[in-house]
């Protein structure tokens, strides 16, 4: 448990920014992961009194507060229509219901989290992240940035038209994914992003044009196989680095032929 | 620093160091019934409900109580003992040590969904782990509790 020292909760987002550029300060998100880690904050700064925890929906966009729960994300009728889904399959396997109450989209995209189910799905939506000072960052830099001590207020997704799949494989119900998958075509431009790799998400592209031509049992199973080829992946606990290289192929084929409306046998 | 709740109905106020956990204040102020599990944040034991909302009161800071509602099983006596005698009856309790968690998550599963199916109940129970009972007694149990109240 990491020790604190101070606790403040501050009245603007201001407050809390200049607050975090000292050193030894640490922003509160849902605590979850800091909870696990050692060491000490000199300064604990909880965002949860800033109205950060709120989804506001638009015709063009979904703006979503930092301190927005999982369990909010999970059950959001818009989120989940505009996703087909996407959203509530990619959450509901994190932990359990009272954990994802806690955790929240700003503490999951801003750790960037290699095992982050949350920052998979949303790297296959038309996403944005609003820093304070770094002002809007489409998600998949800002994914290839190291963390600093810039303050992620909301992210945005654009109502861009598309579809949207994600599946993962779990060795049990509520752990880790070994890998975690989502699947889209957003605009005419279709996406894989891999997760779990157990490095951070990745997106890939149909650079090739395999899928130039819709999808059909051939298509995807090529553009799986060439998801694997194009998928650095690594070894842990949870699985190796080949299996997971199995994963992506078997994965990426899967949601495709969803996206496409086909049955896949699974 | 001084914390001001709302626990079980009752305003409790308290000085607290800066890093203490909600449960740790739970447990000091006469709850002895949220229990510490797996210290990772998954087993579900320590679950209370925050403005309503089920939560790991291991993984909130006291701090962030400051001025909410915390309900624990002290708190809900009467609501618990209308479906807990349904668990006994299957054998879902063995050794009892996750029954308070599990029974305060039920708790949030039917106020938010009276009606719930099987699958539902398994997805909104799956962050309350039990080494006991392999979850099928639970379930029963549950099942048994709403089908005796759409009969009555």
């Amino acid at each position: 448990m990491i020790a604190i020292k101070e606790y403040v909760r501050p009245q603007s987002i201001q407050e809390a920014y200049e607050r975090n550029q000292k050193n030894g300060s640490r922003i509160l998100g849902g605590m979850l992961w800091l909870k696990l880690g050692g060491g000490a904050a000199a300064t604990a700064i909880d965002l949860s009194g800033l109205g950060l925890d709120a989804i506001e929906e638009s015709e063009t966009e979904f703006s979503i507060g930092a301190m927005t729960s999982l369990r909010q994300l999970e059950t959001h009728p818009g989120l989940n229509a505009y996703t087909c889904g996407a959203a509530a399959r990619a959450l509901e396997s994190i932990v359990g219901v009272q954990f994802r109450n806690l955790a929240t989209v700003g503490g999951s995209l801003f750790g960037r989290f290699g095992f982050s189910d949350v920052l998979t799905l949303f790297l296959a939506l038309d996403t944005a992240v609003e820093l304070y000072h770094g002002g809007m960052v489409p998600l998949e830099a800002f994914a290839a940035q190291k963390p600093d001590r810039d303050l992620l207020i909301r992210v945005h997704v654009r109502k861009t038209p598309g579809v949207f799949g994600y599946l993962s494989m779990r060795n049990s119900r509520t752990d880790f994914p070994v890998l975690s998958c989502a699947v889209s075509r957003l605009g005419g431009e279709y996406r894989t992003v891999l997760g779990a790799r157990p490095g951070r998400a990745m997106v890939l592209r149909d650079g090739e044009g395999l899928l130039a031509g819709g999808i059909d049992g051939t298509s995807a199973q090529a553009f799986g196989a060439w998801a694997a080829d194009h998928t650095p992946t690594g070894s842990n606990t949870r699985g190796s680095a080949a299996y997971r290289t199995h994963l992506v192929r078997v994965l990426t084929e899967r949601g495709l032929l969803e996206l496409g409306g086909m049955d896949h046998g699974a | 620093m001084e914390l001001n709740l709302m626990l079980n109905g009752r305003r409790v106020s308290g000085q607290i160091r800066p890093d203490l956990l909600l449960i740790d204040f739970l447990r000091d102020h006469g709850c002895p019934s949220v229990k510490r599990g797996c210290e990772t944040s998954c087993c579900g034991l320590c679950t209370v409900l925050m403005d309503g909302k089920p939560v790991l009161s291991c993984s909130v800071l006291a701090a962030r109580a400051e001025g909410h509602e915390v309900v624990t099983l002290e708190g809900l006596q009467e609501e618990a003992s209308e479906f807990v005698g349904y668990l006994a009856d299957q054998g879902a309790d063995q050794c009892g040590f996750c029954n308070p968690g599990l029974v305060m998550n039920t708790i949030a599963l039917l106020r938010e969904n009276p009606n719930p199916t099987d699958s539902e109940i398994r997805a909104y129970l799956a962050g309350n782990l039990c080494r006991c009972s392999g979850y099928e007694s639970q379930l029963r149990g549950i099942r048994g509790f709403l089908n005796s109240r759409s009969f009555s």
